[in-house]
């Protein structure tokens, strides 16, 4: 048969259920020997069947599953420094065959691209196929009809020739979304009709839709970056590369492509369950309200939630965290100002127990490093240690340790803003030196020790009195009750800032996935017949049957629709079957 | 005593549980009674060739008019226990919709934010989706009422004893209109993919009894002979598991859009992400089996199988035990 005479049959590959190819399985044995085209051909062909896709689908699906049982790089960098500590023998060996980057692995890579080409392979004969399929004419009439899946007999209605009848027949077809075509056969004429080529339409979209999408997130990673950056209420960030605490460009990223706009953090409300008791302390909202300018024009006030980026100069803006930034001034035996900053302290659990690095690089003796513990609402444990009982500022207290001597800063290497190298620095308070750590509440100040000078806990909240000095009182004076602490410690937002230019491809795509599987799977691709058969005792009676092409349960319903549609329902109400194996009917004895 | 709405809630969960639990031995004695009425059919005609399988006497399966039929798989419709079976299934799925309606209220929000309310919520579904191809699309599939009501049982009850939280309010990231249509979509198709397992280990059952039946040697007769052929279970499977297919790729797309509102990225490779994203690969496997020559019936079934683990996997394994950004469970 050529492709010509039967639409769709070869269409899909050879190993499709529905395809008349030959099994390759079942090509004689006695083949004359492939060369190397040939080779490369069948290995094409190989890499193109149903079967192969079918595996390489199934092996995909076991090669994401490490990635969910090992920490990733991507996703969970900390998880992964944790996992070398827990299992310093084990995870040389896991990282050696790229576990802990399962998704950019050379053989997850592998398998998918694999899976791709194949998918393009399949794609590119069937789009062509498909095209030849919806120009070419129905296929011949099939000789026995009997033998067809819903096939049932209408006496030809009275007076009413054969001709007519096929010709009502076709028109009826046409009308019911069939591409029809008249055939005659030994002088009984008949109508080939056939429809639903939507179907494979539908499914062409979906698979094309599927290297779309692989495309556009492909294109996306490479032009597109993303950034964190924290800000403190009353800071301003512009989107410049500098500007960001950490930086990922894509492959193709040039920093010409930032907009170097204005963000400022006005203030970050933070909303916490009081009522329920069994969720106190939970977070219910958290809003930033943020203020962004372009380079000529006016200040926007905007906001950013959890939920609700914000969209501005070809980035978008994520809340991810918040925290607390204690406004920490610190005072030289001279009593000059040689450190003041709000300093972000990251929290460490759901109250918000926060911890925060100071380092004074220069105005003292020798450097000065602090390690910090931050406690929204303090609370003591009793081992006597202090943690925070609610996420909120009922009785905020700050607690710090005094580190003195080289913070390593000085040689230009990076290090982390929140964490101190303590291997070259002495400690001064706290821990085993016999010295308290300083506590204070905010608005008070401390002696440094070895009458270094002073730090302060700067109290930010609007018409603050000015800092008071608890070195000489007792460090537990009862001024803590009734006082309001709410507006008197700067909180900050942290930011994730990205930009990705393929999203909205990637969604179009995605869409028509959804569509395309959709047309795919429930429009029935389906032929149908109408006959008029001359009987040897000259009677002439109609006959309908139908063929399936993929699955479509619907069919033999459709068939005696038809027939009762067009010639009035069966004389003897014959039970034509309405079950459910439709496609494999041939068998199906009629009761 | 005054009761809240959740503790009411409560009381319904337990009551529709003791419902489902009479409804799943009226199923299983219904299968019983399929495998005394097979094997007294079997004596009753015992010219009939053990091959052949003898049809429900549903009143959607047109097979039971065939004269030729024994007598057993007409009496059949009438089972008392499966009328029981459907009847308590009925009362407590409405038992079970009262949970969940109150514990919604009682929240003040849609009541699947949480794994406690996920399996309640889940499971309604899973009873749902079995009612109505029963009741409205009027399939008899009635014969999957023991493994229905039994996972609904078994589930219910893991979920009230092990899973429960008090109605608090959702955190910020769950605050979106993502969470009423994701969520409540997945579920849907874990409900569908539900039946369409069962029905694929019954095709698997089915089949071996075929196979035992085409090489001549005696069948024991069980209420498999009472059942639709392997061919047939193996359409209705696909069916409903295309359907759950759909769903679960809207699922996966609707997360991907909420990812990208609440954590700024639209797929990240999660651990959640991770197992969806396999969930759906596994049942675009099942699908591509269907339409591979060699692997249309037990394999495809068993993949079939193999995407309903997967999915049950992802409900509880890594739910509780995996670590990552979907830490909703509430526990
Ligand atoms: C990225 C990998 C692939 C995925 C995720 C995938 C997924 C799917 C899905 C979901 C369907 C059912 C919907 C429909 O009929 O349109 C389907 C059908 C189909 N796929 Fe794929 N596919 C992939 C690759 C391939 C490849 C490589 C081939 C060719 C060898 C192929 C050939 C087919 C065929 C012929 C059907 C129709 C099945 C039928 O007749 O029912 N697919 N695929």
């Amino acid at each position: 048969m050529s492709p010509q005479s039967d639409p769709g049959a070869p269409s899909r590959p050879a190993d499709h259920i529905d395809s008349t190819e030959a099994d390759p399985g079942e090509t004689p044995v006695n083949q004359p020997k492939l060369g190397f085209v040939g080779w490369l051909r069948f290995a094409w062909r190989q890499l193109t069947s149903m079967r192969t896709a079918l595996l390489l689908l199934l092996l995909l699906a076991i090669a994401a599953v490490p990635g969910s049982l090992v920490p990733q790089r991507s996703s969970d960098p900390n998880g992964v420094t944790q996992y070398f500590d827990d299992n310093p023998r084990l995870a040389p060996i896991l990282d050696g065959v790229q576990m802990f980057d399962v998704y950019t692995s050379v053989w997850f890579s592998a398998i998918y691209l694999l899976l791709f080409v194949s998918l393009i392979g399949c794609i590119i004969p069937r789009t062509k196929h498909h095209f030849e399929a919806l120009r070419a004419r129905p296929p011949r009439t099939p000789v026995r009809l009997s033998r067809l899946a819903g096939y049932t007999e209408r006496a030809l209605p009275e007076g009413e020739t054969a001709a007519a009848a096929i010709d009502s027949a076709a028109k009826q077809l046409r009308q019911s979304g069939y591409r029809v075509e008249q055939y005659e056969l030994r002088g009984e004429p008949s109508v080939s009709a056939e429809r639903g080529y939507l179907r494979e339409t539908g499914n062409l979209v979906f698979h094309s839709a599927l290297v779309g999408v692989l495309v556009a997130v492909g294109f996306g990673g490479g032009f597109g970056f993303s950034g964190q950056r924290v800000i403190v209420e009353g800071q301003t960030f512009v989107n410049t590369l500098a500007a960001y605490d950490s930086f990922n460009p894509g492959r193709f990223f040039t920093d010409t492509r930032l907009t170097p706009y204005r963000l400022s953090l006005e203030s970050l409300d933070a909303v916490y369950e009081t009522r329920n008791q069994d969720a106190i302390g939970q977070p219910i909202d958290f809003t930033a309200h943020v203020t962004v300018q372009g380079q000529d024009g006016e200040p926007e006030d905007r906001t950013v939630k959890v939920n609700e980026p914000l969209y501005t100069h070809g980035t978008d803006v994520y809340l991810l965290g918040n925290g607390y930034a204690p406004t920490i001034t610190v005072k030289n035996a001279e009593g000059d100002v040689v450190f003041t900053d709000a300093v972000p302290f990251l929290p460490q659990d759901a109250n918000l127990t926060s911890i925060g690095v100071v380092k004074v690089p220069d105005g003292m003796p020798e450097q000065l490093g602090m390690v910090g513990f931050f406690y929204p609402t303090q609370t003591e444990l009793t081992s006597g240690a202090y943690t925070s009982s609610y996420p909120d500022l009922i009785l905020p207290v700050l607690t710090l340790n005094v580190y003195e001597g080289d913070l390593g800063i000085d040689d230009g290497t990076p290090t982390s803003v929140y964490s101190l190298d303590t291997s070259t620095l002495e400690q001064l308070t706290g821990g085993k030196t016999g010295v308290d750590s300083i506590e204070l509440k905010p608005g008070e100040t401390a002696e440094l020790p070895n009458g270094l000078g002073t730090v302060t806990f700067d109290d930010v909240s609007p018409g603050a009195a000015p800092a008071v000095d608890v070195s000489d009182t007792d460090a537990d004076s009862a001024d803590a009750e009734g006082r309001n602490y709410a507006q008197s410690v700067s909180r900050f937002a942290s930011f994730d800032i990205h930009h990705d230019p393929t999203q909205m491809w990637v969604l179009a795509f995605a869409a028509l996935i959804l569509g395309g599987l959709l047309v795919s799977l429930f429009v029935p691709r389906r032929r149908m017949w109408v006959k008029a058969v001359t009987k040897p005792d000259g009677r002439v009676v109609l006959e309908y049957a139908a063929l399936a092409r993929g699955e479509d349960p619907g069919l033999e319903d459709a068939v005696t629709g038809f027939a009762d549609k067009h010639a009035g329902p069966a004389a003897s109400a014959r039970s034509t079957s309405n079950s459910n194996s439709a496609a494999d009917a041939p068998e199906k004895s009629s009761t | 005593m005054q009761l809240t709405l959740d503790e009411i809630s409560i009381l319904c969960v337990y009551s529709a549980m003791v419902v489902y639990a009479i409804a799943f031995i009226a199923f299983s004695i219904d299968l019983a009674r399929r495998s005394a009425a097979a094997t007294a059919a079997a004596d009753a005609a015992a010219r009939v060739e053990v091959k052949e399988t003898v049809a429900v006497g549903a009143p959607s399966s047109p097979r039971s008019a065939g004269a030729a039929k024994p007598a057993a798989s007409v009496a059949y419709g009438r089972s008392p226990s499966l009328r029981v079976g459907v009847a308590m299934t009925v009362l407590a799925w409405i038992l079970h919709l009262s949970a969940d309606v109150l514990r919604g209220l009682a929240a003040g929000r849609v009541p699947w934010a949480n794994m406690y309310e996920f399996a309640l919520t889940g499971t309604l579904i899973i009873t749902t989706v079995f009612l109505v191809v029963l009741v409205v699309v009027k399939q008899d599939l009635r014969f999957l009422g023991t493994f229905i009501t039994g996972l609904v049982l078994v589930l219910l009850g893991i979920a009230a004893l092990n899973f429960y939280v008090s109605p608090i309010p959702l955190p910020p990231a769950l605050q979106s209109v993502w969470l009423v249509i994701h969520v409540f979509v997945a579920s849907a198709s874990v409900g569908l993919f539900a039946l369409g397992f069962a029905l694929s280990v019954v095709q698997l059952m089915q089949a071996r009894r075929e196979s035992i039946a085409a090489t001549a040697k005696a069948v024991k007769l069980t209420f498999l002979a009472t059942l639709p052929d392997s061919v047939t279970l193996e359409n209705l499977a696909y069916r409903i598991n295309i359907i759950g297919f759909i769903m679960w790729t809207f699922t996966l797309m609707a997360g991907s859009i909420w990812a990208e509102k609440a954590w700024g990225r639209y797929w990240g490779w999660d651990t959640k992400e991770v197992w969806t994203f396999i969930i759906w690969v596994v049942y675009a496997g099942y699908i591509h089996a269907r339409a591979t020559r060699g692997w249309r019936g037990s394999r495809s079934a068993w993949l079939a199988i193999i995407g309903f683990s997967t999915v049950l996997f992802n409900f509880t394994v890594v739910n509780l035990f995996f670590k990552g950004l979907h830490a909703y469970s509430g526990l």
